[in-house]
Parts: C-alpha cells; structure tokens; sequence
C-alpha cells in the first residue's frame, strides 16, 4: 500500500482536491481509502463515504490535533493494509500551522489556497517547508499575476517541492497529481520506527493538563513569558 | 549548477554578490543576514541556540538543501538559453478510444491558434495536457514536445519555471495594493532588473486596451472589470515568464481585444485561446476543434475567412462605439 499525508489550514480545499484525484486513481484501477483526521468537527466522512470512498473519522477533541494523529497513523495505516488499499490518504488540518507532522519517506502534500495572502508562505512552517508537492488552490478567483507571486513565495520557503495549482470545483490539475501518488514500487507495511521529519512543539505545561485558571501560581511545566520591557522583542 | 558542499563553505557575503536573488531566499525563511557577512552556513546557525532552532522550526540541513535548490533554479530560469520557439502537439485518442483527426500540431513562437468546440468538449483536457506536458501519459495519451524535442521533467515539476500562463474569465484581485505596487510585486518575483520602467510601460499598455484609464496608484480592487482584464493581459505579456499564454474566453471584457491580442504576440508569446467569439476566433492563424474529448481537425484561416471577419470588426466597432457613448452619457441617435 501508499501511504500519502495530505494537510494544509481549514477551507483550504483539502478534501476538494482528495475527492477529485481519488477518481483519477480509481479510473486507474486502484482501491483507495481516506482517513480524516479533525479537531472539533467535520462532516467530510460523508462526502467521501458519498463518493464510495472508504473513509475512517478521527476527532481530536481536547488534544492536540496533530500529537493525536501521530498517536493514531500506525493503527490507520494498518485498517488501509488490512482492507487491501493501493493508496491510503490521511487528511490533517495543520492548525497552528506549524506541524502536520510529515513522516520521513511517506510523500508529503501541503495544500494552501491563494486566497491566504502572499505572506502567508513565510508564516507556515514545517507543514509547507518540509511538503514534498504543494498544492495551490483557488487560483480560478484571483489574476494570473496573483497566482504567479503567490507561488513564486512559496517555492522560495520549499524550493524543492513540486507546486501544482488545482481547482478544487473542476478538478483541473487533479489528474496530473494522481500520477504523483501512486507507485508500484512504494510499500509500507508499518509506520513503527519511521520517523516524523520535523519535531513538534514543546507540550505539557498546566493547562495541557486541564488547568483552567490563570495566573504565575498555577502555570507549571512549559512556560515562557513575552519580553514586554521597552525595548520590546528582537524581530 | 553549484552544490550544496561548495555553498556551506562560502560566507553568507559571498552567497549574496554571487547570488543576489538569494536575498529574497533569505528573507522569506524570515533569516536575518544583517551582521552575518563574514559567517559560513555552519557559523551563521551557530548564533541561534537549539531553543531557537526548535521554536523557530529552523532545520540548517534542509535549508542549506533549499537553498542550493532554489539557486540552480534561478540559475536556470536566468539563462536565456532556454527559450521556448515551437510547441508540437502529436494525436492522441478521443473519449471513445478513437484516433484524433489530425497528424502533427506545430504551433511557433507570435502565433494564435484557437479553440472552439461545445462546453465540456474536451478543451479544459487540452490545455491541461499542454500544462503538463504530456507523454502519453494523460488520458488523452497525448504527447507534446518543446522546440521539436520530447522536453525534460522540469517544465512539469520545477516551481520557477511553468510553460503556460492561464488568463482566466475570472480577473479579482484580493490584495490590497495600488496597480503600480501589484505590478511591482509581480516584477520583484520575476527579478526584473529596471523594474520602475517595467512597471510603467505595463500600467501604459494596460491603458491602451481599457476602455477607461486609470491611474498608476488606483486600487487594484477597485479597478473595473475591463481595466481588471487589461492590466493582467499587459502584466502577462511583459511579466509572466511562460512562454505559452491560454486565454479562456476575452469576450464582453470591456478592453480592446485586437491590440490585447498583438500585445501578447508582440512579447514572442504563443497564444491559445479558447473562444466562441468568431472575431477572436478568426484572428487565430489556425483553429482547433474539439470533439468528443479529441482535436477533431485544424481549419487553416482562410483569406476568404477574414474577409468575413472584416465584416464582423466593422459591427463589433459599432457596438464597441454605442457602448463608448452609452458609458459618456451621450443619446446613441446622431
């Protein structure tokens, strides 16, 4: 089986993309799987189970969103292997945008949409720096000068990654990146002893813990202070 | 090419004057090089501790690897060695498996080929298969060669270079800038030179094709749509670096679409465009149809064809000077 990460901010056309590649692999002959991993809510599942796509749901809730899929991708990939997938796609909203953790030899895709600002390149990190194929959505609203910038911006923080624009609504671009998804010559039969290509943030300090109130007397664990003095933090 | 073993020997001083457009590299990683000249690779992540490392997700590895990415790539995309003269597209098979109705599509540098055919014909497919250069391995199975050679990956898979730019129907803007900012954004990502007159020379060209001018410091969002359309139909012609320009559809766009259209060829760009409208469809050398998911023929533009476009310029004047009277608040009577 292909094991594929997709993530990329909330709305930004992640499931859009994954239904529309998905049947670009199936006119292929390939059995492909979702497994959607959110925090608080999503309706996706049904969209995919809509499409005929198999698709397992897992919700966060309380925890972080990405050490909850780091602590669940070993048995997902295993409910992939036993239901005789070709492709499994994992879907993740990196959502403090930093993480998404990215697992060393198991192709990465970022999806960022071009509604986002062209600043945004520079303030999301591993989850684009590290992606091995960018995904670009929403290019059918704005210019063609727009589109260029924007990934232009993105290639300078990931020169290595291939940068694709898809429609998310015609599914344009879509086929070309089925193509780069699938290989005969991929296996993975489990993740255990992988490793993720890029260390998450610092965790457990009070409130992981479910300290609610606030003040220095009941911060514990992992805790910085702002530099609030005059001269103010180094930019 | 350079590598990333020679690139960590040189000073971060040196990687700037041999590589200028590194800077943008730098800045846009959020990496300071300010008081950093004298340091290498190794000396300048010295000066952050591991915490900052960590906290500001920083990976010297995998940057230096970016870095030396992204210098041969503009390397590459600097050198003028690699332009693009012809574009070849070779039959493949329409949706019924059946062989497309025509032998070899060569289409050079300065000409407009267009596309007609119903929606939903296959002409998305197309341009598509052109975007990603296709080698048979489209479901089309159709194949495209660059200057009469099957070209190389990178046309598909580099970020700096793209062979097509697409001017969609669509023209928003969703960034908050004035045209001349827009516009000098867009040449600080292409690394023109002299961009002050570039700059200039697009919001004048943009002019020539609006039916109303507007001003280098307007709003881009609050420019009209047919302004909109011309200033990325000029932005495009001077400023994408794409050799090949699609456009979908420029009718009813408010601009003048003849000097749109000689704009774009007098930049050495081939243009496809796709259209309904039989006086952009006749201002094509040659058009394409499609049919059922395949190019079924090329028609050649006849003389006795533009004759009849003639004609249609004659009307669309008409009507383009009823509008021009309409829009100044004049009676269309005298």
């Amino acid at each position: 089986m292909n094991l594929v990460t997709v993530s990329g901010p909330p709305s930004s056309g992640k499931t859009s993309v994954i239904l529309k590649t998905i049947d670009s692999l199936k006119q292929r002959g390939l059995k492909v799987g979702v497994a959607k991993f959110d925090c608080l809510y999503t309706d996706d599942d049904i969209l995919y189970e809509k499409a005929g796509i198999p698709v397992k749901k897992g919700l966060s809730g309380s925890l972080c969103p990405d050490h909850f899929f780091v602590s669940n991708v070993e048995e997902v990939t295993q409910w992939g292997i036993k239901e005789g997938f070709d492709v499994l796609i994992s879907e993740s909203a990196g959502l403090c945008n930093r993480c998404s953790p990215y697992i060393k030899d198991i192709k990465a895709v970022c999806v960022i949409d071009n509604l986002s600002g062209i600043n945004t390149p520079k303030k999301i990190g591993p989850m684009l720096k590290s992606a091995d194929i960018v995904i670009i959505t929403k290019g059918d609203i704005v210019s063609q000068a727009e589109r260029e910038v924007f990934a232009s911006r993105v290639n300078l923080v990931n020169p290595s990654a291939v940068i694709m624009n898809i429609n998310g609504l015609t599914g344009q671009g879509s086929f070309e990146l089925s193509t780069l998804l699938f290989d005969e010559k991929d296996h993975v039969d489990t993740l255990v002893g992988k490793k993720l290509r890029f260390s998450m943030p610092s965790a457990l300090c009070s409130y992981c813990l479910g300290e609610t109130r606030i003040g220095e007397s009941f911060q514990m664990g992992n805790v910085r202070k702002m530099d609030l003095s005059e001269k103010g933090p180094k930019t | 090419m350079i590598t990333k073993e020679r690139l960590q020997h040189r000073t971060i001083e040196e990687i700037l004057t041999d590589y200028p457009f590194a800077d943008s590299f730098f800045k846009n990683n959020t990496l300071e090089t300010e008081g950093a000249a004298e340091l290498d690779w190794a000396g300048y992540f010295d000066r952050f501790d591991e915490e900052e490392m960590e906290d500001r997700a920083l990976d010297s590895e995998q940057l230096l690897m970016q870095l030396t990415e992204f210098i041969n790539q503009m390397l590459e995309f600097l050198d003028e060695g690699q332009q693009v003269h012809s574009l070849t597209i070779l039959p493949g098979l329409d949706k019924s498996g059946n062989p497309e109705g025509f032998d070899e599509l060569v289409i050079r540098k300065s000409e407009v080929i267009s596309i007609v055919g119903p929606t939903g014909s296959g002409k998305s497919r197309l341009l598509g298969d052109i975007e990603w250069v296709a080698r048979k391995d489209t479901p089309t199975k159709r194949e495209i060669l660059i200057n009469d050679e099957i070209p190389d990956s990178s046309w598909r898979f580099s970020g700096a270079k793209k062979l097509v730019a697409q001017l969609s129907q669509n023209m928003n803007f969703v960034m908050d800038l004035t045209a001349e900012e827009f516009v000098d954004l867009h040449a600080e990502s292409r690394m023109v030179e002299n961009r002050p007159e570039v700059v200039e020379r697009i919001i004048e060209e943009a002019n020539k094709l609006a039916g109303e001018k507007f001003q280098p410091d307007t709003p881009i969002t609050s420019l009209s749509g047919g302004q909109s359309r011309a200033l990325m139909i000029a932005d495009t012609a001077i400023l994408s670096q794409s050799p090949i320009i699609l456009i979908d559809e420029i009718e009813n766009a408010g601009i003048d679409r003849k000097k749109a259209l000689s704009l774009l060829l007098s930049e050495e760009k081939i243009v496809l465009m796709a259209t309904h409208d039989p006086v952009l469809a006749l201002m094509g050398d040659r058009r394409i149809v499609i049919k059922n998911g395949g190019i079924s023929k090329v028609i050649e533009t006849t003389d006795e064809e533009r004759t009849i476009l003639g004609r249609l310029e004659e009307l669309d004047r008409t009507l383009l000077s009823y509008r021009t009277r309409l829009r100044q608040g004049e009676s269309l009577l005298d």
